[in-house]
């Protein structure tokens, strides 16, 4: 009965968001400002149903999977009634089907969020805003109901259900798809601002600073997505990867990639109504790399570990809605673009010419791994063979883009907007440019013999540096303002700039670090015997059943003591051998001890004859840095989207006024950074 | 107004990429075979019937054939074994097994029954290797030149051998 | 006698066998590096995107043997990797060969750099004339203000 009262809530939403779609753009283009208060002020209410709708829908499957409803074909095919209670709900995303319910529940919660915290956005953009984001789910909505329904029933009803992949149960692939999507699913809504933008007859260039904190946090939460995905893949999956240029990672890193630029380029539109044309276009491009993701993930085109059971027809529908959605986008964009007054004009050496650059440099790492990602399907529907593009691939076109954007990174918060005079540029950074280049040269040569690590290394620290002593210089205590003083003075914008930046740098380094550094060795130990490897000395201390809910385990512990002092006191790790009966599959669990300076991780293989266990023993220096990296570049965000500058409705008319077009050579300098 | 009409144009041509990829894309072989068209590998191995007996590809020079890859350890194969023996029934075309690094592969026959004309002995894949297989069961059609033109990867099933095997070996024997 | 002979000839034998499994073994340990190095170029055909290195499936270890035994016959670098294109095709080469199909792949990334800049340049002659025309009328402006 659940079930279908939730199918029932899910058709109910389709009609609200058709509702929710069409009725705000009417309303916000009438004359009659009677007409106009009445269909604005029901955009919202429309919109909280839907959402409401949607999330009662997304209830149902939960109910159903937490039930062991095994009549629902989605619940027999995920589950398993010896599947602990948090695997079973985690299923619901499981599989195709329900991984569109859980993006339709992702869009409801942007929305809800819309209208709780975009009151301070002008009634008719809001509005329109809401109306696109009515489209994305009719569209998405229909999708699900029409080909891929959760809630379809069985004629027979299994005693028991298939299980959930044990790859996915894990506490790590609980959060990462929730994660991932409020990141895709962000980005509709920074693609609903452009939109919303240009269906404006009045073109209103506020839009860009409406946009941006919606943006950054759509970014952030993308990053925290790709970050869990990685992080799981490094414990998950036994052999101490974390990156491997899948097709479906790079479907994520694209529109991550793509964010960036959009975050960066929002700034300039925002501040100096620049780049106007490029923001519009980097908003829908942003959201058709969503998309994009969504499509190569569930049609079949690309084989992956990722990849959902595929399903050609399903292709076709996804990349009909997504020709639909951007190329209507696109039309919209052809015939509405506002017409190129002067753009503020600016030097070559200034922030938005470096920003520029960014932009461009980040674009083109995009392109590059979309090439490489869609090759091999190219050359296949041509009948030209078949190829495959892996790391070694993207890592030989991807890094050298990289270096370039590093460079700017530390150097862009120190140039002004228009001009910058490069003595002056040059006297602010060339104490960190210098200590970077010295430090960085002198560490890989002397310890670590490396011309790669010499160059992330030099990188990693001159954006470390820079953006120290950029933050430094911003909250020295001078006369009459002390240090406190100066840090509440600085915009959150500014300071998330700082976190983001220090933590892309921490990220480099901990890059370079570990991939210079790392080594491993494949052995075999009886118990009771020890091996050195490196620095360390492993030894297999004893060997244990430890069975759990739903499958057989071989659990190893290992003691580690350095090498050089064989009586210190032992970190353990416990490395599993794990084995599923119901999908009769074997899986390993790693051991890692991480530490600030290294991680130890060792991963088993397979019980030899002579009762010896083969295992792969890993030491990775540095490679927490990795993920503190990450983890900051995300906090910046969430930092930086919390700036209550830019929701201050007062800044429209200043705006507005800037985008006229005074001549722009002579106009005073725009606001303050 | 040309120049903002080139985004759309651009998306568009990748819409049309994609959907070429989508609709060319054949999910029944997802590892093309590099030997296609090309003469199969030779190899003069022990039968499983009489070890002291070798058999290779030349011996069907002029005949359509079947190789398909199997073992007795492996799970699909099992699947697939009801199937091949109707196909060894219909005489359609020879079917010869190549045993997979199996020790007990006679042993299997003998007990299950034989749908091969003939089975040899692969102990250690090195032939299997050749054939660029990834896994077992795997199936190749072998035209009269002794050419590769086709292969199945995966257990064979009914639909799939009225649909495609069928139908191609008539057509290889008419040439 | 003759059982002495035989037993020589067996001894023999078994020495031989013996120095030839030691040679063999020997040469083993001198070709683990290069079969390392192959085995990282090389794709896992039944793995998601892992090396023959890394890969621990079986039909890998019997594609690093049969690697070992192409080696041991004293067959190059670029013949053992034909050796696997020619069972495998391109695919299991893990590092996309340079050809005429994928030209655009490997020239793909500076084609759009190339764009990039081009696209830069253009905007920087854009700007330039824009600042031109900007202070021309502002020191038309400032004339026009200057006269009486």
């Amino acid at each position: 009965m659940t079930v279908e009262l939730a199918h029932l809530a899910l058709m109910l939403a389709l009609s609200l968001a058709l509702v929710q779609a069409v009725l705000p753009i009417w309303g916000a283009s009438r004359q009659d400002a009677g007409q106009r208060e009445r269909a604005l002020s029901l955009a919202v209410p429309v919109a909280v149903a839907q959402s409401a709708c949607v999330t009662l829908a997304f209830a149902g499957l939960l109910f159903a999977l937490g039930e062991n409803d095994f009549s629902l074909r989605y619940v027999a095919e995920h589950s398993n009634r010896r599947l602990p209670l948090p695997f079973r709900l985690s299923a619901a995303w499981a599989g195709h089907e329900g991984s569109l319910l859980l993006w339709l529940q992702m869009l409801a919660l942007w929305t809800l969020a819309l209208a709780r915290w975009g009151r301070s956005l002008p009634a008719p953009m809001r509005a329109r805003v809401i109306a696109v984001l009515g489209m994305v789910s009719a569209g998405f909505i229909s999708f699900t109901l029409l080909n891929s329904d959760p809630f379809e029933r069985l004629a027979q009803v299994p005693p028991d259900g298939r299980d959930l992949n044990p790859l996915l149960q894990d506490p790590g692939m609980i959060f990462h798809p929730p994660l991932l999507y409020m990141g895709y699913v962000g980005f509709s809504v920074a693609f609903a601002f452009a939109v919303a933008a240009l269906l404006d007859r009045e073109f209103d260039p506020a839009w860009a600073r409406w946009s941006r904190p919606w943006t950054l946090a759509a970014w952030s939460f993308l990053t925290l997505g790709i970050f869990l995905g990685s992080f799981w893949a490094y414990y998950e999956l036994g052999w101490g990867g974390w990156w491997f240029w899948d097709a479906v990672e790079n479907a994520s890193f694209m529109p991550w990639l793509v964010g960036t630029a959009l975050i960066h380029s929002l700034a300039v539109s925002d501040k100096r109504g620049g780049f106007r044309h490029w923001t519009l276009l980097l908003a829908m491009a942003c959201f058709s790399l969503s998309l994009l993701g969504t499509f190569l993930v569930r049609s079949g085109v690309l084989s992956s570990v990722h990849a959902f059971a595929s399903d050609p027809q399903r292709g076709l529908y996804i990349l009909a809605l997504l020709t639909l959605a951007i190329g209507a986008s696109l039309a919209l964009f052809a015939w509405r673009a506002p017409r190129l007054a002067a753009i503020p004009a600016f030097s070559w050496l200034s922030r938005e010419s470096l920003l520029l650059l960014n932009n461009l440099f980040l674009l083109v790492s995009a392109a590059t791994i979309l090439l490489g990602t869609l090759y091999p399907m190219l050359l296949e529907a041509l009948h030209l063979g078949s190829i495959s593009v892996g790391p070694p691939y993207f890592e030989t076109v991807f890094v050298p883009l990289m270096a370039p954007l590093l460079t700017l990174a530390a150097a862009a918060p120190f140039t002004t907007w228009r001009q910058t005079a490069p003595a002056r540029l040059w006297l602010q950074l060339r104490w960190p440019l210098l200590a970077a280049l010295g430090l960085g040269l002198l560490l890989s040569l002397s310890t670590l013999h490396s011309m790669q690590a010499a160059l992330g290394l030099c990188l990693g620290l001159w954006v470390l540096l820079g953006t120290l002593w950029h933050a430094g210089h911003a909250l020295k205590p001078g006369p009459g303002a002390s240090l406190l003083q100066a840090w509440h003075r600085t915009p959150r914008a500014t300071v998330g700039m700082w976190t983001a930046h220090l933590g892309l740098a921490v990220f480099v380094l901990g890059v370079s670090l570990v991939r210079t550094l790392e080594y491993s060795q494949d052995l075999r130990l009886n118990v009771g015997r020890s091996a050195t490897v490196g620095d360390y000395q492993f030894r297999l201390a004893g060997l244990t059943r430890r069975d759990g809910p739903n499958y057989l385990a071989a659990r190893a512990d290992i003691e580690v003591r350095p090498a050089r002092d064989p009586q210190a006191k032992p970190v353990l790790l416990h490395p599993e051998k794990r084995f599923f009966p119901v999908q009769a599959m074997p899986m390993t669990e790693a051991g890692i001890d991480r530490g600030f300076s290294r991680d130890l991780y060792v991963s088993l293989a397979e019980l030899g004859a002579d009762q010896s266990w083969g295992m792969r023993i890993q030491v990775k220096p540095f490679m927490s840095w990795l993920w503190c990296g990450v983890l900051l570049m995300a906090l910046g965000g969430f930092v930086a989207a919390a700036d209550r500058r830019l929701r201050l409705a007062g800044r429209t008319q200043a705006c507005a006024q800037q985008a006229q077009g005074l001549p722009l050579a002579l106009s005073p300098q725009g606001a303050r950074a | 107004m040309i120049r903002r009409t080139v985004p759309l144009l651009l998306f568009l041509l990748l819409a049309a990429a994609l959907a070429l990829g989508l609709l060319r894309h054949d999910p029944d072989a997802p590892l093309s075979s590099a030997l296609l068209d090309q003469a199969a590998p030779g190899f003069e191995l022990p039968r499983n019937d009489g070890p002291q007996e070798t058999f290779g590809p030349t011996n069907l020079r002029g005949t359509v054939w079947i190789l398909n890859v199997w073992a007795s350890w492996c799970a699909p194969c099992r699947e697939e074994h009801a199937v091949l023996m109707a196909w060894s029934e219909s005489h359609a075309a020879p079917l010869v097994g190549l045993d997979y690094k199996d020790p007990d592969g006679t042993a299997w026959l003998a007990a299950q029954g034989n749908p091969y004309q003939v089975s040899v002995q692969d102990r250690q894949g090195r032939v299997g290797l050749d054939y660029g297989i990834a896994g077992v069961p795997e199936s190749f059609v072998i035209d009269k030149a002794g050419r590769i033109r086709r292969k199945l990867v995966g257990p064979l099933n009914r639909a799939l051998v009225e649909r495609e095997l069928r139908p191609l070996i008539e057509k290889l024997q008419h040439e | 006698m003759s059982k002495f002979k035989t037993f020589i000839v067996l001894a023999l034998l078994a020495w031989a066998g013996l120095a030839a499994a030691q040679a063999e073994s020997a040469d083993d340990a001198a070709l683990a590096p290069r079969l390392q190095r192959m085995a990282q170029t090389l794709r896992c055909v039944v793995c998601q995107n892992q090396t023959l290195a890394d890969s621990r499936a079986d039909i890998a270890q019997d594609m690093k043997a049969a690697l070992l035994e192409q080696m041991r016959r004293g067959a190059s670098d670029a013949q053992v990797r034909d050796f696997m294109v020619q069972r495998y095709g391109d695919f299991v080469l893990y590092d996309p060969p340079f050809k005429a199909v994928t030209v655009l792949l490997w020239l793909g990334p500076l084609l759009f750099l190339a764009l990039a800049l081009a696209l830069l340049l253009h905007l920087r002659r854009q700007l330039a004339a824009q600042m031109n025309d900007a202070t021309q009328e502002a020191e038309q402006a400032t004339e026009s203000a200057a006269r009486p």
